[in-house]
């Protein structure tokens, strides 16, 4: 078969060849679906327009200037009060969406993978365990696991009022430094007092000196095959000069105690209920996901390579650590992110608990309140597709 | 993400287009063969469903008024149990096509989101409700508080103004449904919760034990409550008003369930004549059917009937008339006349 055969060179172009020539035709259905694509958007355009002028309706942002005239009860650094105007309530609820998602982020890699890696264990129990957890967890709608574990806080646990009294019904836990009610939970928090500054010097010197061994013990390690055990070296470098330092000083550092003032208990660092329960139920559904994308990661390197790990003599748990996690990472990281993903856009669920998020404030009570439904909406979704 | 941006495009404006849709309500209304009516999700005494499933109460009796009004027949209703954030948007798009569901008539609500109020069916204010283990006997004491309020109503900016004026902060816990927010309340999870008095006496009424529990004497706004429709159609906002204005009136001139047929065939007031349809054309005037009245008053009973069956004093609820008596009983309740 020549190639001038197939040619058709002298052929002149006709305008029935957008149907009928394989080479034009595919333009031809491309052009027409973005035809098609764009009327539909016009149309959705022009409906809306017309829409709001029969409504009487203006297209406008000005309101989000106006204040805002409610309360929340999460605000991480705002100057907010029922005075503020809209555009801050939006932002409070953003930097709470934005909290909720980094702690999920967290806390589900470190359980995705390491209930990842144990499926694969060789422990019967401990697989089937792990299995158990990933298929049960991924298959119920994550709405219904942030209600439960917000009622199991709410009815399990002990009102600030049962704390109350001489002979409580509940008590703090670690000496008062953790008191978990129903309400949400309060963790002492560390009030820094003059000198600190001296014992957090020597703590960023200490790091970078530890820093400094490992490389040095990286490269004793590379030239004459001996392990050192870097990693209790490595506290010990950080750790005792800077306690050393701190006592040194006087303890130049207190305890900021929750106590029960009033209705509540007031001090140290204070989640609230309906963050406990979003954040955990999000790190549970959405680790149970990153297990499997870090289960089919390890999967997805060669067994050669555990065999080759063995031959030289490395240990299971080094293996894992040093050859098959950093090849696995190249699977996993792609679907991660996207889980990442998952997890923030998930996290607009928090309603459902009473966490004021971004859908919260702005999609929810300024939108009620002001009746600006395209407008909060269209500023929403942009907000979760940028973010 | 660029598809869903799409689908949630082409939903809105799907809705606004079922919202422009209709003309006239009245002819929509009676094309369907129902009438779709917004209620909430369930209030004791206001929504509930009976043990048959079916809709009742205060609020749902008006629904059921205006269909008989317009169909003669109280059954031609159905429900779309709305929370205090949907309830404006299934308005205006047209999902319903009336709400009566403990709505508050407030400016905004009228200019800007674009409702008529078609009067004012129960006068409320928002009170407080605390168990009474918690010692507090005055809504001033409750500096600190954790309170518990439905998201999406007047009560959340009334509460956040009340504490501002008074110098109080509190810990607000938003809440979407009453049923959620009396569980998180019982629960202990809050201190207090706070929506409009007659929907905590109705909550209350649900308790194990209501006597554990006290309203706060504060009533910290007035909350007139009311049905509404959609702006731009005065014919169905004329129904709807007059159909409650008809209850009212009806409770004045002692036009009863009972007796309203034996009325309808005349009698010595003109006025109960001309609502009866025994006299002038009033009935063509609003586009219904000359004895819509009487299919009112048969169904649904007078203001005062309807109020003792479902919230008044021998009720679970028992809620004395207070504000919600007849201008001659000492209330505010006043229909403007029929002629």
């Amino acid at each position: 078969m020549s190639i001038a055969a197939v040619e058709p060179s002298e052929e002149r172009f006709r305008i029935g060849m957008l149907l009928t020539d394989t080479r034009y035709r595919s333009y031809t259905i491309q052009i027409f679906a973005l035809f098609l694509l764009m009327l539909i958007f016009a149309w959705l355009f022009s409906n809306v327009v017309e829409n709001f002028a029969r409504l009487g309706k203006t297209f406008s942002f000005s309101f989000m200037l106006d204040p805002s005239s409610y309360d929340i009860n999460q605000i991480l650094w705002y100057d907010y009060t029922s005075r503020s105007p809209h555009w801050m309530a939006a932002l409070v609820g953003i930097s709470n969406t934005l909290l909720v998602a980094l702690l999920g982020c967290i806390t589900a890699t470190v359980l995705g993978v390491v209930a990842g890696v144990l499926r694969l264990s060789k422990n019967w129990v401990v697989a089937k365990l792990m299995t158990v957890y990933i298929e049960v967890i991924r298959n119920i709608p994550v709405l219904i696991q942030i209600l439960i574990v917000a009622a199991v806080i709410n009815e399990a646990l002990p009102a600030p009022n049962a704390f109350r009294g001489a002979d409580p019904e509940a008590t703090a836990m670690l000496g008062g430094a953790l008191v978990l009610t129903n309400r949400g939970f309060y963790l002492a928090a560390p009030i820094f007092e003059d000198g600190f500054v001296s014992v957090f010097v020597v703590f960023l010197a200490m790091v970078v000196g530890s820093i400094v061994f490992g490389r040095w013990a990286h490269k004793q390690q590379e030239q004459t095959g001996t392990i050192l055990p870097t990693f209790w070296i490595r506290l010990g470098i950080i750790a005792i000069p800077t306690l050393i330092v701190f006592y040194v000083m006087g303890s130049p550092m207190s305890w900021d105690i929750p106590e029960l003032k009033g209705f509540n208990f007031r001090g140290g660092m204070f989640a609230r209920d309906s963050l406990i329960a979003l954040w955990f139920a999000l790190s549970l559904y959405t680790g149970a996901f990153i297990a499997e994308n870090v289960r089919a990661g390890i999967q997805a390197v060669s067994h050669g390579q555990t065999e080759a790990a063995y031959a030289l003599g490395l240990r299971p748990g080094r293996t894992m650590q040093m050859v098959i996690l950093p090849q696995a990472l190249r699977v996993i990281i792609p679907p991660l992110i996207s889980q990442y993903l998952n997890l923030t856009k998930n996290s607009s669920l928090a309603i459902a608990v009473g966490y004021m998020d971004a859908t919260g404030t702005l999609g929810g009570i300024t939108l009620n309140q002001t009746g600006r439904e395209m407008e909060s909406i269209l500023l929403l979704m942009l907000f979760y597709l940028i973010g | 993400m660029k598809k869903s941006i799409l689908s949630i495009a082409t939903g809105v404006a799907a809705i606004l287009a079922a919202g422009a849709a209709s003309a006239g309500t009245l002819e929509d209304v009676k094309a369907k063969g129902f009438l779709q009516c917004g209620v909430s999700t369930g209030v004791a005494g206001f929504a509930f469903t009976d043990a048959n499933g079916e809709w009742d109460g205060f609020d749902v009796t008006i629904c059921r008024a205006v269909a008989a009004a317009v169909f003669g027949d109280p059954k031609a209703v159905k429900f779309t149990p709305t929370t205090g954030k949907t309830r404006f948007t299934a308005l205006a798009s047209g999902e319903i096509d009336m709400l009566a569901r403990n709505t508050t008539w407030t400016f905004s609500r009228d200019a800007d989101l674009k409702f008529t109020f078609t009067g004012v069916n129960f006068y409320d204010g928002q009170g407080f409700i605390v168990p009474k283990a918690l010692g507090v006997s005055s809504a001033k004491e409750l500096d600190g508080a954790t309170i518990c309020i439905q998201t999406g109503t007047t009560t959340e900016l009334n509460l956040a103004d009340y504490f501002r004026s008074n110098n109080m902060k509190y810990d607000p816990v938003p809440i979407e449904t009453n049923a959620e927010a009396q569980q998180k309340y019982l629960a202990n999870a809050c201190d207090a919760y706070t929506t409009d008095a007659s929907g905590l006496a109705a909550t209350r009424s649900t308790f194990e034990k209501p006597g554990d529990h006290l309203i706060l004497p504060e009533i910290i706004s007035k909350e007139p409550l009311g049905p509404l429709v959609r702006h731009g159609d005065d014919q169905w906002a004329d129904i709807n008003r007059w159909v409650l204005n008809v209850l009212i009136i009806a409770e004045e001139k002692g036009l009863t369930k009972a007796n309203v047929d034996k009325m309808a065939m005349g009698s010595d007031d003109p006025e109960v004549n001309r609502i009866l349809g025994k006299e002038g054309e009033y009935s063509a005037m609003i586009g219904l059917e000359k004895d819509w009245a009487v299919n009112v008053i048969k169904t649904a009973g007078n203001y005062g009937e309807i109020y003792e069956k479902y919230l008044g004093v021998d009720t679970d609820i028992g809620l004395a008339r207070g504000l919600n008596a007849l201008w001659t009983d000492g209330g505010i309740l006043y229909s403007p006349p029929f002629r």
